[in-house]
Order: structure tokens, then sequence, then C-alpha cells
């Protein structure tokens, strides 16, 4: 329950948002049972359903199969218990902060399909570091997409942080070297370089994000310092091949999950740390720019036995 | 896409081809392997429980089990219940897709979905496709929560207005005072699309498109908002936008939107990832909605109708080869087949014809997508890489020929070659070898034009050596020059990618 009692904490911050009556009714399959092979076949079946894949559930199954065979797995909550050390050991406490430059500006990139939540995520990401004290400044380098300009400046706008932008349909590597510059200059403790969405099959705009991504190599020591991909919680076993190729692509160094408010789990990223091994570093939990979270293993497997009752 | 589903289905089909008759042993054997490709395609767990079930029992009926042919007998069941899991009707063929009018106009249609599905782009791209139609269409901006959201609606519209093909127009309706943030001003777009609405019915436009925020299908408020708009506004039509890369929860949002709404149509968005698609076959199991567009790329033209027949034909690996006539006949006027077929018929096509077939051609999508619906190449291609920028060299190539070599090819000798060479940044092979390609399909089409139309139809079967032919004879017509294009950069694309590996 716990990652919900943190929404609903939220949600009573003001917010108003009426998921109380869906939260409520929220039970865990696991509680109060006694392991067997049908209750394993259930297990089975939520890990599925929260879009772990085939392969990374076989793989779980298989070592919750062998310790209840070994007898030290009896009761439904122990499987939690199992399930979360697997998960904690797969995401150790270190590689969930983000990395820091040694001396300004820090540099983080921001990359991710389309409509996977980039720009939304940099407001919070921006309102996160600027309430910890830093001077925070936003590159929009998404040239492509109508609009996406004048979206991040309207949050620039409500955040009073710093933005650097372009010509629409300008080159993005030119905004990134412009605002790369501008953090020089300004001694910005932070710059957050926005991308245009991009599939992972188009192949010219891969190539374009290497490019970024050199472009504020060299114009900041050691940028980018973070290569942050956003991956959306309801996105299926395609967000593997995401991660694959945007990995390839542009060294991804974490991920930020986001809407993980709606009823989907994204367990899709245990799949991608299971196979190429990125963290989660963040998870997104709604449109303002405070519903931003450090990733907490404990409650995202606790939220993946939660059925509706 | 689709292309481990299309895996998972050969490799039970061949499993069952190898034996002599359907046994429940081996068919259920051999599902468990779809089973498997079904979910890690992100069919829903529970859709895919309910197909494998509909399998089972079709291919454990008396009729399969005693024929001599099991693995095609298995082709033909999935086949059936994949079109009926996609929406298709029972005699195999798909309900109309597309837009329906109302009359006396105008007809309103909302859009509504997740964050990110991609509504604005698409209000934009159904748009452009109405506006093809010769229809007037207003597209309103409903997202008064997104930043910027009513700006990018006006682009789009602007661009698909001035940008893109056709009769119609597009136009756009907004109130920009009344933007606000996100969870605030809730149900103020209620008000602006009722007004819309209205000055739609003034202007005398056709369709009317809504656009609406992203909102999630647990939030209240805001689902409470477009019960609202439908209350008040009465659409015609309500269209769900769904991600096609969206896992097991596309079934449980659709669900929600669809028990509160009643929505007539869904329309599928990044279709051209290489997702799987799973959310395709999930969606109309369990709202009971079809499929009416899909979204294939980031341009305001990349969206197509959707058809169940067709689409299982892919997955199957059958290929789609009525969308790619239809796709080819939207390109090519028939007055201009025609004066090409009598041009081939002559022996007289030139390099320029070919350059503008080659043109064309681009014009329909991205070269992988349209092998993708030859019948038997989908499968083929999975891991190829097929890059459309080798077309760009050969564009040079020609380019930098002089009229008369591009009449006459056979002109073309050393010094002629190495000028053409130099001028296109290429190598003298690769001249070469496009004058040989060049020369095969001449021949190649000069045969296939003064062919009957039954050998001509032979013809096509024999190189194309797949299901599904006989819908696509009467498009066929005129169009022998497009199949010789066609086989010549598949076959020119698949070397250059040896070349580089």
């Amino acid at each position: 329950m716990a990652i919900f009692q943190s929404v609903i904490g939220k949600l009573k911050k003001g917010l108003k948002r009426t998921r109380e009556g869906f939260v409520d009714s929220l039970r865990t399959v696991l509680l109060g049972k006694k392991l067997d092979d049908e209750l394993i076949r259930e297990i089975r079946a939520c890990l599925i359903k929260a879009d772990v894949g085939v392969a990374a559930t076989d793989r779980l199954i298989e070592s919750i199969t062998e310790a209840y065979k070994a007898g030290t797995l009896t009761q439904g909550a122990d499987v939690l218990v199992h399930l979360k050390d697997q998960l904690a050991e797969l995401w150790p406490e270190c590689d969930r902060s983000l990395k820091t430059a040694s001396s300004s500006p820090t540099v983080y990139l921001v990359i991710g399909v389309n409509g996977a939540g980039k720009t939304t995520s940099i407001a919070k990401l921006a309102w996160l570091l600027k309430s910890q004290g830093n001077s925070v400044m936003l590159g929009a380098c998404d040239t492509f997409r109508a609009g996406a300009v004048r979206q991040l400046e309207v949050w620039a706008e409500r955040l009073g942080v710093d933005l650097i932008k372009g010509q629409q349909g300008g080159d993005p590597a030119a905004v990134a070297f412009d605002a790369c510059q501008a953090a020089n200059a300004r001694k910005a403790d932070v710059l957050i370089l926005d991308t245009a969405g991009r599939l992972q099959t188009q192949d010219p705009l891969m190539r374009q994000l290497t490019k970024i991504k050199n472009v504020a190599s060299k114009q900041v020591p050691g940028g980018p310092h973070e290569v942050l991909l956003v991956i959306d919680a309801t996105a299926g076993q395609n967000g593997l091949r995401q991660a694959e190729a945007f990995a390839e692509a542009s060294d991804v160094t974490g991920i930020i999950l986001s809407k993980l408010d709606g009823t989907a789990k994204g367990g899709i990223v245990v799949a991608i740390r299971d196979a190429i091994n990125i963290p989660v570093k963040f998870v997104g939990l709604g449109e303002t720019p405070q519903d931003i979270e450090p990733f907490d293993p404990d409650k995202f497997i606790q939220a993946m036995f939660e059925q509706e009752g | 896409m689709f292309d481990r589903l299309s895996d998972g289905f050969n490799s039970v089909f061949r499993k069952l081809s190898g034996k002599g008759k359907i046994s429940q042993a081996n068919v259920q054997e051999a599902m468990e392997e779809v089973r498997r490709s079904l979910l890690d395609a992100d069919v829903h767990l529970d859709v895919v429980e309910a197909f494998c079930q509909g399998v089972l029992s079709d291919a454990l009926g008396e009729q399969v089990t005693q024929s001599l042919q099991p693995g095609q007998e298995m082709i033909g069941i999935v086949h059936r219940r994949l079109i009926e899991f996609l929406g298709g009707e029972a005699d195999g063929s798909s309900p109309e897709p597309g837009i329906m009018r109302v009359s006396p106009g105008p007809t309103v249609v909302m859009m509504c979905g997740l964050q990110g599905a991609g509504k604005t782009t698409t209000c934009g791209k159904l748009a452009g496709y109405l506006k093809k139609q010769g229809q007037s269409v207003l597209l309103v901006a409903g997202d008064l929560q997104r930043p910027a959201a009513v700006e990018q609606l006006e682009t789009v519209a602007r661009q698909a207005n001035e940008d893109l093909p056709g009769g119609g127009r597009v136009e756009f309706y907004s109130e920009p005072d009344k933007c606000d943030s996100y969870g605030k001003a809730v149900g103020v777009a209620v008000g602006v699309c009722q007004r819309a609405v209205k000055e739609a019915r003034k202007r005398g436009i056709d369709t009317v498109i809504l656009d609406t925020a992203g909102r999630l299908h647990v939030n209240d408020e805001l689902m409470g908002e477009l019960s609202a708009v439908q209350r008040r506004v009465q659409p015609h039509q309500i269209m769900l936008v769904v991600d096609a890369m969206t896992g097991q929860d596309a079934v449980l949002s659709a669900k929600a939107f669809h028990e509160r709404l009643a929505v007539d149509g869904v329309i599928m968005t990044k279709f051209d990832s290489d997702t799987r698609g799973g959310a395709a076959l999930s969606v109309k199991h369990v709202t009971g909605a079809t499929i009416r567009f899909v979204g294939i790329g980031e341009k305001l033209d990349a969206i197509e109708p959707f058809f169940a027949d067709r689409m299982a034909g892919r997955i199957l690996g059958m290929g789609d080869v009525v969308s790619l006539v239809e796709k080819a006949q939207e390109e090519i006027s028939e007055a201009e087949a025609e004066k090409l077929q009598d041009k081939i018929a002559k022996g007289e096509m030139g390099m320029d014809d070919f350059l503008s077939q080659l043109r064309t051609l681009r014009k329909m999508g991205p070269l992988k997508q349209l092998l993708g619906m030859m019948p038997g190449i989908g499968s083929a291609l999975k891991d190829v890489h097929v890059d459309d920028g080798q077309l760009d060299h050969v564009e040079a190539m020609i380019n930098s020929m002089t009229i008369k070599e591009r009449r006459k090819p056979d002109l073309i000798n050393n010094s002629r070659r190495k000028r053409i060479a130099r001028g296109a940044g290429s190598k003298q092979e690769d001249i070469s070898q496009l004058v040989k390609q060049f020369s095969a399909i001449n021949t190649l089409s000069r045969q296939m034009a003064t062919m009957s139309g039954a050998s001509k139809a032979k013809a096509v079967k024999e190189m194309s050596a797949g299901g599904g032919l006989e819908a696509m004879m009467p498009g066929l017509k005129g169009m022998p020059g497009m199949m010789g294009t066609k086989g010549s950069t598949k076959s020119k694309s698949k070397k250059k990618f040896k070349k580089r590996r």
C-alpha cells in the first residue's frame, strides 16, 4: 500500500485527486495465504499483468518455486519479502541518486519516446533540484513538436527558472550548445536538456541524440552527467526495446518511470534492469511539479500485487 | 511490428506441418509457444487465454483432426481467430473504417485518452485525412490542462491546412484565456466545446474534432469533465486514442474509458515503432470498440484506416497487398500509369521514368513499411536494416546523368561513368550496378506489359508466391513498372546491408 499512501498524502495536500475510492479497495493477493501451486500461478499472473515480461517473470517464479520446494517459503507474505529482497539487490541504494559534477554546471539530458512524459518530468526534476537550493536552467532542445518549446517555457515561468530556447524546427544540437554556454556563463548549478520524443526505430533521430550528447560533453567537462530515459509506466515489452536502443545511442544512466499514478505498475523496469542493468532513479506520480519521488523498490513490489477488491 | 508474434505463429505451423495429423497433445504443446509469444507481444493475459482457448477448440474439432494438412488448417484457424480478435466480422471481412458522417452536419468527433497517447497529433492527422476527402474540419482546443497544448493544436491545424493535399480545409477554434494549470479549471472545456460546435454550425463546417486533455482513467474529476462534454455537446462519435506500445494496462484503461463514455472507436498511435502490437489484439476483445485508424509516423499524413483482415494477414506474414495497391493508387493517377505502360511496352522507359517511380514509391512511406506488406517479405526483413537513405544515392546518380544518358543508359561508357560517379559522389561500380539493374527491370517490365491479363497475373503470382493475391488483381492494371521497381530496390538494399555487415 505504501506507494499509494504517499500518493494519498499528496492528495490531502489539496490536489483533490479522487483516487481514494480506488485505493481503498486495493488488497494484496498474497497476504494471509499459504503458498501453493495455485498461489504461485496467481503470482505469475500478477507479474505478467504488471508488464514484467515473460522472461523475467519466469526467472522470478523459478526462484520462488525453488524456495517453496526447499521449504524456506511457506506463506504468501514471505513471497513479498523474497521478491523485495531480489529487487533491492537489483537496485542498490547507491545508484538511485543523481550524479553531480565536481564543479558546476551539472548537465542532465532527458530522452524518451513520444508522449513518455519528458517535459513534465523535467519540470518535476527542476522543481526538486531548485527546492534543494540549486540554480536550475532548462534547455529546450525539442525543436520538432509543435508547442513543445512553449510547454517548457510555461513550466520555466511557473517554476521561476531560466530557459534557453532556439527556433522551432532548428537544430537541437545548436540549442544544446547555446544552453551549455549559457549555463557556463551564468554559473548555473544544473542544466536540464529537454529533447524531442522519438521512436527508437528512427535511426536518424537516434543519431541526432548522440550528437546532442556529444555537444554537451564538449561544452561541459564530464557532461552530460546523467542521461535519463523517461519510460511510461504503461509501456509494455516494447519498453525493453526502447531502453536497449536509447542506451546504445546515448549511454542511458538512469530511468524516470512516469505516470505511475494510474493503474499501470511499470513492471517493465524489472525486465530492463534484468536485461541491461539500468537503474530507476525517480517515479512520476501526477501532473504537478511536486509529484516526483525517488524510486523505492519496496513500494514498487508491493504495488505489483495489489488488486481491486 | 508484429515480428515476434509472426515468429511464434510460424514455429507452430512448422511444427504441425511435420505431423501427419493434429492430436490434442501436439496442438496443446504448440499453443504453449503461441501463448508465450502473445504475452511477449503485450496481449493482455486474459485475452491470451481466451484466444488460445478459441484456437484450441477449433483445432480439436473433427474436421481438422482428420485433415491431411494440419499445418495449413492451423493457419486458417489462427487467421480466422485473429480477424475476430482484431474486430473483423464473422465472414472474415472488416467493418468499414473511418468516420461516419452525419447529415445535416456538423459531425462532432470527440477524442479522449491517457496523457501522451498522441491525441493532439492524431487530431491533426485525422483533420488532414478528412481534408483529403474534401471536408471542412474544425479543430477545437479542449485541452486546457497541459501547458501549450492549445498552441500545439493551433500549429498542427495550420500545418494540416497549408501543407496537406485535398480540397477541404482545416480551421481552428480556441479560447486561449481559459487555459489553466492541471487540475484547476476542470469543466471549463465543456463550455469551450459547446461554443465551438455552435461556431462550426455558423461556418458550415462538415466535421468538428474536439481535442481533450489527457487524463488517467482513475481521475474521477477529469473523467467527469469528459462525461459532461458528452452530455452537453453530444458528440456523434467518441474516439479513444491508445498508444500501441502500451502493455497490460491498455485493457484496464480502455475499459475504464469505455465504461464511462461508451467509446465508438479506437485509434492506435505509434504503430510504426517495433511494438508487438498486443494492445491492438486486446482492446477490441475488452471494449468491443473496433480500431478505426492507426498512426504510423511523425508526419501529419501518417495515418491509415484499419482493416482487421489485412492486419491479421500481416501478423501471419501473408503481407497486405491490398493496402499496398491502394497506397500506390493514391499516388499515381490512372493516366500517368497508362502513359508509363505504353512507354514500357515500346521499350522506351528511361532513367527519368525510373526516377519518378522511385520518388512516388518514397512518397508512399518508408521502404521497410512497404516491403513489410509484401507476402513473405515482412518476416524475412525482420532484422534487416533498410536505410531509405540509400535511395538518395540512386537519385543522385540519376541526377548526375545527362538527359541523353537518362533516355539511353546504354550510352554510358567509361568516361561518362567516371563523370557521373564524380557528380554523384559515388563509386563507378555503383553506376554500373544501377545501369545493369535498370536494364533488368526494363526487360522484365516489357515482358509483363506485353503479356495477357491472365499470364500477367501468373507472373505476379510467381514473383510473390503467396496468398491473398486475388484481391489485388483489379488494382494491378497499369502498374507492372511499380512491381519491378520494388523488386529491385529490395535486392539493392539487402545487398547494401550485407556489404555493411
